[in-house]
């Protein structure tokens, strides 16, 4: 399978995934084998101070040198709370330049701002940053993110940990045909389908978190995750069969039939 | 011993003076462990850590990766 290039670097897996809502780093890095994703998210905290010396840590679980730590901005409500979080980011991970901007309208929706979002990414394509970015499922905004810069154009399927699956498919289908840099489906996958659809309906990649950790089994719906984008990654390669509408088309030969 | 009071993710903490951003990180145990530090807004690069000078007043937020989506 041809690997997913994004900023000019190759990765093999089309499955991204968040490393929030486990049970433990344990279970975080288990899934995260499971899903064999090479790209996982972090967010940016403030650690607490005087209570977690000699704690086991999320680095530790997830070696950065066998993964690629993908930053976030979970939690900003405005491009300066952004911008802020991936300059910290950045001297963290040592000048790692590929980002996760998202920028949060309210807390009950979370869905993004996009005008913030607009902003940020502006400012930080501006300053070095590589930005694959959360956005609506608004085609003309994801067109405007594509020509300032964005390495990557992430639209929402539906609500973030929802798990409502692809509310808009035809809205995808349309930003499938404008958008050239790689077109990640992030937030509202539930299930495999979910998954499997996104990718034929010609995505380059899914992110996910909340499917995976939320899942009774989350290592067992990691791997079930894998396999649905990769399903539906060669089911989009291979291009679907057309759909017949009212005439049914049998699969067996119609001649040589007994008794006829 | 004349003391520093700095501010470290919002709470009001207490040192000996003087203090260098290395001997700030060595005092929290965070030696060794991968945080970024912002100093009154600004980022603090890890390889000026020995050669920051700490000043009554400052406002440190430290900072890790986390478990996210």
């Amino acid at each position: 399978m041809e690997p997913l290039v994004i900023a000019g670097k190759s990765y093999a897996s089309r499955l991204l995934v968040g490393t929030g809502k486990y049970k433990d780093f344990d279970e975080t890095r288990r899934a995260v084998e499971a899903s064999g994703a090479d790209i996982v998210t972090v967010a940016i905290r403030r650690t607490n101070i005087g209570q977690d010396a000699g704690q086991p840590s999320l680095l530790d679980a997830l070696p950065p040198a066998r993964y690629t730590y993908l930053p976030n901005t979970a939690g900003c409500y405005t491009a300066e709370e952004a911008i802020r979080t991936l300059r910290l980011a950045r001297e963290l991970l040592d000048g790692h330049a590929l980002v996760k901007l998202e920028v949060l309208g309210d807390a009950h929706t979370l869905y993004p701002n996009v005008v913030e979002t607009l902003k940020a990414a502006e400012v930080l394509i501006r300053d070095g940053f590589q930005v694959m970015v959360y956005t609506s499922d608004d085609p003309i905004i994801a067109q405007r993110l594509q020509d300032l810069g964005c390495v990557a154009i992430m639209p929402l399927a539906s609500l973030i940990g929802s798990g409502m699956g692809i509310l808009n498919p035809w809205n995808l289908r349309i930003m499938r045909d404008r958008i050239q840099v790689p077109l990640i489906v992030d937030a509202g996958v539930g299930t495999a389908s979910d998954a499997a659809i996104a990718m034929e309906l010609g995505c380059d990649g899914v992110l996910m978190n909340t499917a995976i950790a939320g899942a009774q089994n989350p290592v067992l719906m990691a791997e079930a995750m894998k396999l649905a984008v990769d399903a539906g990654r060669r089911a989009y390669l291979a291009g679907r069969m057309a759909k017949k509408i009212y005439t049914a088309s049998p699969s067996s030969p119609t001649g040589g039939l007994i008794g006829r | 011993m004349k003391s520093l009071s700095l501010t470290i993710n919002g709470e009001p903490r207490s040192f000996p003076a003087p203090l260098t951003m290395a001997g700030l990180v060595d005092a929290l145990e965070l030696a060794g462990k991968r945080v970024a530090i912002e100093r009154n807004g600004e980022i603090v690069p890890r390889s000026t850590y020995a050669d920051i000078a700490l000043a009554d007043g400052d406002k440190l937020e430290v900072v890790a990766a986390v478990g996210g989506g």
